[in-house]
């Protein structure tokens, strides 16, 4: 039982990690970044290629070493955040959204099947594994480095959620997700500030890439797709561009997927996830922690 | 009107195909051709009469699919019988999806009928009656040879996109494009507008589900392998490629995108790289399409 907890906060924070970005993108520009999953994708690539390139890391230093490779891959992934942005996203500002959100499939697409080019269809084995030895907490069995894990995730969130509502960076994202038009009248440079947001969304989404790699242990190429649905369906539960709601949203659906694979089976276990998103949407579309939007173009 | 000659033209080019090539490689994918263009122009109906961007289609397809090869295989029933009962499960189909979400925005609605999708293909793996991972095999084919099956194909999809241009400019088609150009004015002139996105809705899933009984007659088996993202994203490419809204243009965009693979085997790593490249290079420089109902129309 209280393995099953664990396991499901575990899980919901990397879905949190990646729905974050997603929410963030959304709240600022309202683009679904379609291609998001496969930037934490890209990411458990990068880590894993640091990692081979350093030949495999002594067991004492695991800990210390993935920290490290989070660090340059949290910067790898928020600066392919940013050219996503600037290539395929930025040029259709004032299209139709329609066409917006074609571009983001594509970009999926290009991502997917170019990492698949690069590194081949088979799943490749992640060099760290998250082993250790379990200690008993509660009645359930965790590892040193999963403690850490999460640690690192619960801190990454609690400094975006101080920027978002401290900094003048976060007052210039939220100016520009009221009213992108206004805010350039006002002096924020929107262009520099949206570029900013792709990056730290997109790093958050690297941190959990490399995490996901290394607690899973198996990365392929299409892994991002189904996390950029579950980070969307974290992002819905808890309410979409709200930040606080996409944590609360991210958590609860690794609590609900843990329960759910535990009394339906794990093969049963996204349709269960895909089933409580269009629930969600059906009963409550702004999520939780959403407020009611009236959308007029 | 000229379109009529374009159909017609294209029809003749259909018919007369199997006389320069009837080598059983080559009627197999001109067959899987002419069943795209199919799926193309029911997922045309939805995104490019209607605005509403559905990244699920191809379960549709996989419903009418099982559907039939369910009921031929249990009930041995011949493959035409199942076609009423194919065409009941699809319009529930596209009920059960769409009554709930159309009344969400296009973005949400998108990730929805993605979830759909993926629900319907990880239901077909799981459950008993579709055969689980392994699928349906044994699925009697609508006619043993494959050129007279090519011709039924093509008879069946010419009517298919007939129908499909026809409801395009009859009333309801009116309608469709009105909500696809501004939801708010075709609500505020008394269009019922829910009722007319669940009918594009209705019309897109039923040209799916025949797609798919005749796609479960050309292969005689079926595994939910066939049914995946990807070939939503590949009949969506067809849409957008050819020119989300113009039938001419979406039939000629099908034909690209299920020849392209078979062209381009070499390249078969990069292939659908180039695929995800290329919609973004059209939607940045061509958005309308390579044939587009009209020059310079607006979408959504």
């Amino acid at each position: 039982m209280t393995q099953l907890v664990w396991n499901g906060l575990f899980v919901g924070s990397f879905y949190t990690l990646v729905a974050l970005g997603y929410s963030m993108v959304y709240g600022i520009i309202k683009l679904l970044n379609f291609a998001h999953g496969d930037l934490y994708m890209l990411s458990a690539f990068t880590g894993f290629a640091i990692l081979g390139a350093f030949g495999g890391v002594p067991a004492s230093m695991g800990l210390l070493a993935l920290l490290a490779v989070l660090l340059v891959t949290m910067v790898a992934s928020g600066l392919a955040g940013v050219a996503l942005e600037r290539i395929a996203y930025r040029p259709l500002r004032r299209a139709p959204r329609l066409s917006l959100l074609i571009t983001a499939v594509g970009a999926s697409f290009a991502v997917e099947y170019g990492m698949r080019a690069v590194a081949g269809a088979d799943p490749q084995v992640y060099p760290v594994r998250l082993g250790g030895t379990a200690i008993e907490v509660f009645g359930a069995r965790l590892t040193l480095q999963q403690l850490v894990l999460v640690g690192a995730a619960v801190a990454l969130m609690a400094g975006l959620n101080l920027l978002v509502t401290r900094t003048r960076e976060g007052r210039a994202m939220r100016a520009i997700a009221l009213d992108p038009r206004t805010s350039s009248l006002m002096g924020i440079d929107v262009d520099a500030v949206i570029s900013r947001t792709f990056f730290l969304g997109s790093a958050l989404a690297g941190a959990a890439g490399v995490m996901a790699g290394a607690y899973y242990g198996k990365i392929d190429f299409l892994m991002g797709f189904l996390i950029g649905l579950k980070a969307f369906t974290a992002a819905v539960i808890g309410g979409i561009g709200n930040i606080p709601g996409t944590m609360l949203g991210g958590l609860l659906l690794g609590l609900l997927e843990s329960f759910g694979t535990f009394w339906l089976g794990g093969e049963w276990r996204d349709v269960f996830t895909f089933g409580v998103l269009i629930l969600f949407l059906t009963v409550r579309p702004t999520g939780l922690l959403g407020e009611r939007v009236t959308e007029r173009v | 009107m000229g379109n009529n000659r374009v159909g017609l033209a294209g029809l003749l080019i259909a018919l007369a195909a199997p006389f320069v090539n009837a080598s059983p490689y080559a009627l197999a994918v001109m067959t899987s051709t002419v069943i795209f263009v199919m799926l193309a122009a029911g997922l045309n109906i939805v995104v490019g009469y209607c605005g509403l961007l559905d990244l699920g289609y191809v379960a549709f397809f996989a419903v009418g699919a099982y559907t039939s090869g369910v009921l031929a295989t249990r009930l041995e029933l011949p493959l035409v019988a199942t076609v009423p009962v194919v065409l009941v499960v699809t319009v529930i189909a596209g009920i059960v999806i769409g009554a709930p979400t159309l009344r969400l925005r296009s973005d949400y609605l998108a990730i929805v009928t993605l979830g759909f999708g993926e629900i319907i293909r990880i239901s077909a793996n799981n459950l008993d009656i579709t055969g689980g991972p392994s699928g349906i095999y044994g699925i009697p084919p609508l006619t043993t040879s494959p050129v007279v099956f090519y011709y039924l194909t093509v008879a069946v999809v010419a009517l298919a996109v007939l129908g499909a241009a026809r409801l395009g400019r009859s009333r309801l088609g009116r309608a469709w494009r009105f909500v696809r150009e501004d939801e708010d004015a075709a609500e505020a002139m008394g269009v019922h507008t829910y009722r007319i996105k669940l009918a594009a809705y209705i019309a897109g899933a039923v040209w799916g589900g025949l797609a798919g009984v005749l796609f479960a007659s050309q292969l005689s088996a079926i595994s939910p392998n066939s049914f995946t993202f990807l070939q939503s994203a590949l009949v969506l490419m067809a849409v957008v490629l050819g020119g989300m809204g113009s039938v001419p243009g979406v039939v000629v965009g099908a034909i690209v995108i299920s020849l392209l693979p078979e062209i381009l085997r070499d390249l078969a790593d990069y292939r659908f790289f180039l695929f995800g490249v290329l919609l973004i290079v059209f939607m940045l420089a061509r958005p309308q399409g390579l044939w587009p109902a009209r020059s310079k129309e607006p979408l959504t």
